[in-house]
């Protein structure tokens, strides 16, 4: 399964660049919406693997882990909007 | 692996690998915003469904196509809310910006917009 490791790899490679902007990243927001693009780039290698170990549960990571990113980019808005006061 | 799952799964990979060197090299948080929320919204949409493809059972259909739905509504409304949540946080913007129909709109931080706003007071455009 070739293209599927290539694909693994194109992912993590996201992962990395997403990281550097967490680390640089002048602002707050720049910190979590990179956080963000960081945890899709998760989401898709882990049901990239559960289909690469023919492991079916994991897919129900994926639910779970959109459900919960959504809500963490929405709570850390709230935090950075009250920043300003 | 059939090749419409092939297709389907690289071509979200290349989005979601496209979003973050959106993030990575754009210059200010919005454009930032901008790039993350398009290209990662799709992009795992795309590849969520090609997985779901090459699955093929109808529980993992069910599981995935919920996950896409949820991804396709949500995401949206994440980018949305964290860009303006940056813009009143008072981010600096890219000098190049040509209109900003917010400006003045907000009390914004002095600390960080001083250079590229009006003063904190300034009561804008629609409250004369």
């Amino acid at each position: 399964m070739t293209p599927l490791d290539l694909m693994l790899g194109a992912l993590g490679l996201a992962f990395g660049l997403a990281m550097v902007r967490v680390l640089r990243g002048p602002t707050i927001a720049d910190r979590a919406l990179a956080g963000d693009v960081a945890l899709y780039a998760v989401i898709g290698a882990v049901a990239l693997l559960a289909l690469r170990q023919d492991a079916p549960p994991f897919l129900d990571v994926v639910l779970v882990a959109t459900l919960l990113g959504f809500l963490a980019s929405v709570a850390l808005s709230l935090l950075i909007g009250r920043e300003r006061r | 692996m059939s090749v419409v799952a092939t297709v389907l799964i690289g071509l979200g990979a290349g989005l979601v690998l496209l979003a973050s060197i959106g993030v990575l090299r754009f210059p200010d948080v919005l454009t930032r915003a901008n790039a993350a929320s398009k290209a990662t919204g799709l992009g795992l949409a795309v590849l969520l469904v090609g997985v779901a493809v090459e699955v093929g059972t109808p529980r993992g259909w069910t599981v995935l196509g919920l996950a896409v739905a949820l991804q396709l509504v949500t995401t949206p409304v994440a980018g949305h809310v964290l860009a303006r949540a940056a813009y009143r946080s008072g981010a600096p913007l890219w000098e190049g910006t040509r209109s900003d129909d917010l400006r003045g709109y907000y009390r914004t931080h002095p600390r960080l917009r001083d250079e590229v706003r009006p003063p904190a007071h300034d009561p804008g455009p629609g409250a004369a």
